[in-house]
């Protein structure tokens, strides 16, 4: 508990400072609100935003966006995973696929996705799921394989089928891995989102700050770069807790 | 070094029967390798009597691990016949009980869910076999933990409940793959004892491979040799030692004898390559 508040006095001092060295800068040097706005400037910007409620659809539009792309990314991740890794010949005609695709940056393929599926939040889902296939899918594979060949042993000198070993020892130890690679997908998948966002959009997070680009109005923009990083870390840390709730037996 | 008279007979002394339970003849196995095949057991011969405690000791690389595999059947061997219990090892052989080096459980099921894993595999009713299992940890003293995580048990009771485990579904052999190595040197001396007594509360035959002597010696009725690669038995040596064995046993000077003996044959064998 001692230790819990002494972090808490530490990062509260540390944003206390960072404020006020910002706010000391802007005095020093003069810089005009169109480079940094005050943090003021960007309270007023945030609160209008949400207590006024023009970024809540916005906002919401992006997590919808970001959300629904990872379920599909991270499932199809998954199943991918299961697949090569349990198959031998599926992996031998899945795997050049797959790398093929994850050879081409996705956020150079996302205006076309643009193309192909609009405007709207479609082209984000896909977009969003293609970039959160490739860590699912690789940390479904090598937690499956990781599995400890002695307990295989086991299985197989009970004549264990191959569903049962599976769902007994494979899948539960491969669990760990494709937790984690989940927190990465869940970055990937704002930036997913935003990126998409960016290149063509009728609302989002990432369609505001492009549009208040184009505006200098800094202050917006802020507020919506500070929205997007308190969905991320909101559902970082449910991923988080997920993960300690679910692999209850890792020391941490 | 001289040999001990009336030590290397192959008649079991303790309670093992003079039919063999687990019989390996003439077993050899080659292992293709990318640099061309490799000889890992040539000519082993090795016999288990029915409730008979034998211990495989050598020098490690000699091919202890890959008998195991023979003898559960995971692996055929390239010449020599295995059989166990009357019937030829044809595959793989689930009336054969397995405790690894690492207790080697599932960290996700509870102490009493491990130690009906054999069962489960099998698809057999785990139901059926609860009280066995209950029993079982009644036996290795964790009936007090049956519902706690492999995460929550010291090292020690960990392997405990990898010896129920291997015990849950009464294998006709309980194989035991240096069990107690990765062991601190206290908890291992306890171990000891309690394996003397579970063997002697349960009618199984045990295959304890070690590269310890005084633990080969405390535990078994015979001591079979392995020499290195290729690996086959050099020797075997009756542990003529009265049971219960305890603290005095290891005093014994009959169990110097039988140690400095089993000490001098591995001082005599050539150094096992990696």
């Amino acid at each position: 508990m001692a230790e819990g508040l002494k972090l808490a006095a530490a990062s509260l001092t540390t944003f206390v400072a960072l404020i006020l060295a910002w706010e000391g800068a802007i005095l020093l040097f003069d810089l005009p609100a169109y480079v940094l706005p005050r943090p003021g400037a960007i309270a007023e910007a945030l609160s209008r935003g949400w207590i006024g409620g023009f970024l809540w659809p916005h906002a919401w539009f992006t997590l919808q966006g970001a959300m629904i792309g990872f379920a599909f990314g991270a499932v199809a991740g998954i199943i991918a995973g299961m697949i090569v890794a349990e198959i031998r010949v599926a992996s031998l005609a899945i795997y050049p696929i797959v790398i093929a695709i994850q050879s081409m940056p996705t956020v150079a393929v996302a205006p076309l996705i643009i193309v192909y599926f609009g405007v709207g939040l479609p082209s984000k889902i896909v977009t969003v799921a293609l970039l959160c296939f490739f860590p699912v899918f690789v940390n479904t594979v090598a937690g499956l394989r990781a599995a400890d060949p002695r307990l295989i042993d086991l299985y197989r000198a009970a004549s264990a089928s191959r569903l049962r070993m599976f769902l007994d020892v494979k899948f539960p130890g491969a669990i760990d891995h494709i937790m984690s690679s989940l927190q990465i997908a869940l970055v990937l998948a704002f930036v997913g989102c935003v990126v998409s966002e960016f290149i063509a959009s009728t609302a989002g997070l990432g369609h505001i700050i492009k549009s208040f680009a184009n505006d200098l109005n800094v202050s917006v923009m802020f507020a919506a770069i500070l929205s997007l990083a308190a969905m991320g870390a909101i559902t970082g840390f449910a991923v988080t807790l997920a993960h300690r709730r679910i692999v209850f037996w890792r020391a941490r | 070094m001289q040999a001990v008279p009336d030590a290397t007979t192959p008649a079991s002394a303790g309670g093992g029967d003079a039919a063999s339970h687990l019989a390996i003849e003439g077993v050899r196995l080659v292992y293709d390798t990318s640099r061309g095949p490799l000889v890992a057991l040539d000519g082993l011969d090795l016999q288990v009597g029915r409730r008979e405690f034998v211990s495989v000791l050598g020098p490690s690389g000699c091919g202890k691990s890959t008998l195991l595999k023979l003898v559960t059947g995971l692996l055929p061997p390239s010449a020599g016949r295995i059989t166990l219990a009357g019937a030829a090892v044809r595959g793989p052989r689930p009336d054969v009980g397995i405790v690894f080096q690492q207790p080697t459980l599932l960290p996700w099921r509870n102490v009493l869910n491990n130690v009906l894993v054999p069962i489960r595999a099998r698809g057999a009713s785990v139901r059926a076999h609860r009280d066995k299992a209950l029993e079982l940890l009644k036996l290795v003293k964790l009936d007090a933990f049956a519902r706690h995580y492999p995460h929550e048990l010291s090292g020690g009771m960990q392997q405990r409940v990898g010896i129920a485990r291997g015990l849950v579904h009464d294998p006709a052999l309980l194989l035991m793959d240096e069990p107690f190595a990765a062991l601190d040197a206290m908890t291992r001396e306890t171990m000891m004892d309690e394996l003397q007594q579970i063997w002697m509360s349960t009618p199984t035959s045990i295959l304890f491979i070690t590269h310890s002597i005084p633990e080969a010696v405390y535990l078994s009725d015979r001591v079979a040799v392995m020499g290195p690669r290729p690996g086959r038995i050099v020797e075997t040596v009756a542990v003529d030692l009265p049971r219960p064995r305890g603290l005095e046993t290891m005093a014994d000077p009959r169990f110097i004898e039988l140690t400095t003996h089993l000490r001098s044959l591995f001082r005599e064998m050539p150094e096992a390559e990696a």
